[in-house]
């Protein structure tokens, strides 16, 4: 066993894990923030995306122990202080980019990575950006328009609805 | 000018704001005091018997509670299999047993031997692996044709062979052979429509608890219809009456059909809870999901098309061998003959259709209903025939289409479903409206110029939905009335809660079904609150399926709110000292026609509570009310759909260039949440015919067993969707004029993308009428080569 002590969502934590302890399993059950899912084994589905010192992280990929000393934010760090949701999470809302809301998470937070790179991407840019993000039910249509859209450009062009 | 409220308002969902902050409560976020964990030790040979099974060093493994093996559950029900087919000699289905635990043998990579309760999940993995197990391999039977020869091997020791039934549906031999032998011309097509894995991001969840002081049971699971679950469990497996069992389906992570079954994990967690008087739970692996959720399609067809000298389609017969895995899933034996053949007609007045099922077991992972069930399997054979033949005869694909539609509702097809309404004509123009078909030659030599093939294809669909009339499914054979129920609970101060029977994994009912309330009654939607997914709040529920939430959930809602509705206007008569069939209801005011007396929404509401100036000879106090909908007649929604594609002849990849989907739903209630469906079935559908494919090797290894390799669409590999919905023929028999449009997507896609590829390839000289699902580039560039 070992400790961990690191930042999430700007409120220190600690925790005494297995090593093998994955970062999503830590944030999921050591610290019972279930926001961040896990849809795959094999580090495929993005379900599981974390920022980990402002960088997009699969946290299945990341074994807790790495992430000792580390900043972390996951998907309920990422509404404004005040509570209401970010541009991008309100994004998500206005343009239907989600439907059952399990991939959401993961899709919230690396859209967030791609838009602090690259603050006005094209529809191509975020489709590339989101292959190691699943979603089963939006056929992303959507979710690219909602990206798009949190991005400040207009979503014309994305095909009518 | 669009609406902004109630039916047709495209309404933000309400359910976004808990899934965008992390606050959803899925069933794995839900962490009981003093749970165990389980982890089944499975099987990783596709047919053996059990030769020794001993737990006992994994049983002092550190903090293992228990290991159950299939001697536990000696006594129990297996699992049970919700519909009975009736095969063309009128005998029943072979129905084969389905235990919890396998008894003596294994039918499939992923069947369940052992099942080890243990403090923590690492703690389960690690005893289940010092299990000791011996087991005697048998052969697999893995493909359908061998495993119906004489002498394969018999995945059930006790049935007769492999053959689950043999089933003939439709037009008389005598008359389908006379259309045949009459035909000016007959196009034959041997397809197969590829296994897939539904795969909803959520991997499936089970906790058992058990509540000593009460005897009740709970099961939180990831369900798309947690009363037919508690139906299911509670009496056929594990002997527990609704009253002492509740089954609670939380967020669920999506389901696309393979979370309307009752698997065996349920029962064991349920059971384990109660043996252990702890609660237990179970979180599948993605790679678990792959081996246990059932699979769908995995259909193998030989279809014939008559047609006359006037290119009239005259006869359809088809063939299909049908894979049942190794048991018989919830709803199996429905998909290929019901949800299959009685869709062969297509959008086509073809007067003599016959469809012959043989259902075989195999020793593979279950397959049953994925989005679209049966009908994607009807109409992927059915539009790639017709184009076939338009090829072969030079016709036109599309005219071709258009002369055989059928234009004149209702209409009775020879495969036993009446149409009420549709105008097959009208989305066929829609669609031809949404692509731009005159500037295709400019992009195709464009294409040609880049060295690329560029294709067009279309196809038409139509669907059963709103499933479906309990009397008629009754005779077909199913186990359930398919009805929906809802409670409309009004409070004293007017807002309102339904407990709907249907069950939202996705879908967005917490944000449309308050929109009908609010159309009804003239109140914000706001005041309408939904609550689904518990047994113990909501009477009764036959779940989320084949497109029936609003057209049968809905329904049921709207005839309990009338109920209301009514019994709200004699406390309004009372109150206004008018008679009842005066007051009129607007805008949230009850009225007296010609006068300007009116009381509030509100006013009659505290009324119902607070009695005291009230009909009480007449009516009780209080305002709630129930109904039960069961649909006269399924729903046909219908449409046409376009696809363009550009192909690589060097490498044989497909691009798909353009998508264009032109559904009639009949009436929508939240346009936006209707186009999110449909984006979402064509994803599906298309990743059908590019991408996926559950392949098992000779050996009954499932090869595609992980993202690695089962390939899931990502945003890279789908272009943006139009998707049109204006033409409206709305259902004629439900009250909202509603259809459903959860699967159409996944039904429309596949075709016209398959003909979109064929189209490409003969444009560019390439001899090529048929390739398999997926159009892998493999494939493709292989049938340009051969
Ligand atoms: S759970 Fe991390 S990538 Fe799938
Ligand atoms: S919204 Fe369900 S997986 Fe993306």
């Amino acid at each position: 066993m070992t400790d961990v002590t690191m930042t999430v969502n700007g409120k220190a934590v600690s925790g005494n894990i297995e090593g093998r302890t994955l970062l999503s399993d830590f944030i999921r059950e050591g610290l019972r923030l279930t926001g961040t899912h896990v849809g795959c084994d094999t580090s495929q589905c993005g379900a599981c995306v974390v920022h980990v010192d402002g960088k997009a992280v699969k946290s299945c990929t990341m074994l807790a122990a790495e992430a000792e000393g580390a900043d972390i934010t996951t998907i309920e760090g990422m509404a404004t202080p005040d509570g209401s949701l970010s541009v991008i999470q309100q994004a998500f809302q206005d343009h239907h980019g989600l439907q059952c809301g399990f991939c959401t998470p993961g899709m919230v937070m690396s859209a967030a990575a791609l838009l602090a790179e690259n603050p006005s991407p094209t529809e191509s840019e975020i489709r590339k950006y989101l292959e190691g993000n699943i979603c089963r039910c939006t056929g992303y249509h959507n979710i690219v328009k909602a990206i798009m859209a949190a991005s400040g450009q207009s979503v014309a062009g994305v095909a009518a609805e | 000018m669009p609406k902004d409220h109630g039916i047709g308002a495209r309404n933000k969902r309400r359910e976004d704001v808990r899934f965008l902050t992390g606050t959803g409560n899925y069933t794995d976020d839900i962490n009981l005091a003093g749970q165990a964990y389980v982890h089944f030790l499975r099987s990783d040979v596709a047919h053996g018997r059990i030769k020794r099974l001993d737990t006992s060093v994994a049983l002092e493994m550190p903090g293992v509670v228990r290991i159950f093996t299939g001697a536990d559950f000696e006594g129990v029900g297996g699992i049970p299999c919700g519909w009975q087919v009736t095969d063309r000699h009128g005998n029943p289905m072979q129905e084969p047993a389905h235990p919890v635990l396998a008894q003596g043998k294994v039918r499939h990579v992923g069947d369940a031997i052992a099942a080890v309760v243990a403090e923590t999940p690492a703690q389960a993995r690690n005893a289940a692996e010092a299990i000791e197990l011996e087991m005697e391999d048998l052969p697999a039977v893995v493909d359908m044709k061998a495993a119906l020869a004489d002498g394969a091997p018999k995945v059930h020791d006790d049935l007769d062979s492999n053959l689950c039934y043999d089933w003939t549906f439709g037009s008389d031999d005598a008359t389908v052979q006379a259309a045949f032998d009459s035909a000016a011309h007959v196009t034959t097509l041997d397809l197969v429509n590829q296994r897939l894995v539904a795969n909803p991001m959520e991997p499936r969840v089970a906790v058992g608890d058990y509540n000593r002081a009460s005897d009740e049971s709970t099961l939180y699971t990831t369900s798309q219809n947690p009363h037919v679950i508690r139906l299911l469990m509670g009496a056929f497996v594990l002997g527990i009456p609704e009253h002492k069992l509740r089954v609670v389906a939380p967020d669920v992570g999506g389901g696309f059909g393979s979370k309307i079954f009752h698997y065996a994990e349920e029962a064991f967690c349920t059971f384990a809870a109660k043996a252990l008087k702890r609660p237990v739970k179970w979180t599948a692996s993605r790679s678990e999901a792959f081996i246990t959720d059932a699979h769908g399609r995995d259909h193998v067809t030989t279809i014939e098309l008559a047609l006359d000298a006037d290119n009239n389609f005259t006869g359809v017969r088809t063939h299909t061998m049908a894979n049942m895995g190794a048991y018989l899933s919830t709803f199996a034996p429905s998909v290929p003959t019901y949800l299959h053949g009685t869709l062969m007609a297509g959008n086509y007045k073809t007067p003599a259709i016959q469809v012959n099922v043989k259902a075989v077991f195999t020793t593979t992972v279950p397959v049953d209903a994925y989005r679209g069930a049966g009908r994607p399997e009807a109409t992927y054979q059915l539009e790639r025939v017709i184009d076939k033949a338009a090829r072969e005869l030079g016709a036109d694909p599309i005219a071709l289409r258009r002369q055989n539609f059928i234009t004149e509702f209702p209409y009775e097809t020879p495969v036993a479903v009446a149409y009420d309404t549709g105008d097959y004509t009208a989305t066929m123009d829609k669609l031809l409206e949404m692509v731009d078909r005159d500037g295709f030659e400019a992009r195709a030599a464009e294409s040609a110029r880049a060295g690329k093939l560029r294709g067009f294809g279309v196809n038409c669909y139509i669907e059963a939905c709103g499933i479906a009339p309990s009397a008629l499914v009754g005779q077909l054979g199913a186990r359930a009335g398919l009805y929906e129920s809802a409670t409309v609970r009004v409070n004293a101060t007017g807002g309102l809660v339904v407990m709907t029977g249907s069950h939202s994994h996705g879908q967005g009912h917490e944000t449309a079904f308050p929109q009908v309330i609010a159309e009804m009654i003239g109140i914000d939607e706001n005041m309408v609150e939904i609550v689904h997914g518990d047994t113990a709040k909501v009477p009764m529920g036959m779940g989320t399926y084949g497109s029936r939430s609003l057209a049968v959930g809905g329904s049921a809602m709207v005839r309990a709110t009338e109920k209301i509705i009514n019994k709200a206007k004699k406390i309004a008569a009372h109150l206004m000292e008018a008679s009842e069939g005066d007051i009129e209801l607007k805008d949230g005011q009850f009225s007296v026609a010609g006068t300007d007396k009116s009381v509030a929404w509100g006013d009659v509401t505290l009324a119902a509570y607070v009695p005291h100036n009230y009909p009480i000879e007449e009516i009780e106090p209080g305002l709630e009310e129930t109904a039960f909908y069961d649909p006269s007649n399924f729903t046909y929604p219908a449409g046409a759909y376009a696809c363009e594609v550009e192909v690589d002849p060097e490498t044989g990849k497909v691009e798909i260039c353009s998508f264009a989907a032109a559904d009639d739903f009949g009436n929508v209630v939240n346009p936006m949440i209707v186009e999110g469906q449909v984006h979402g079935g064509l994803a599906q559908g298309i990743g059908q015919a590019l991408l996926e494919a559950a392949v098992y090797d000779a050996d009954g290894q499932l090869l595609s067993a992980s993202y690695m390799d089962y390939a899931m669409p990502r945003a890279d590999d789908l272009p943006n969707f139009k998707v049109d919905h204006s033409c409206q023929t709305p259902c004629t028999h439900n009250p909202l004029g509603v259809k459903g449009c959860g699967e159409a997507g996944a039904i429309g896609s596949p075709p016209a993308v398959v003909n979109a590829v064929v189209d490409a390839l003969q444009r560019g000289g390439h001899d090529v009428t048929h390739i398999d699902m997926p159009l892998t580039p493999g494939r493709v560039w292989q049938a340009i080569n051969e």
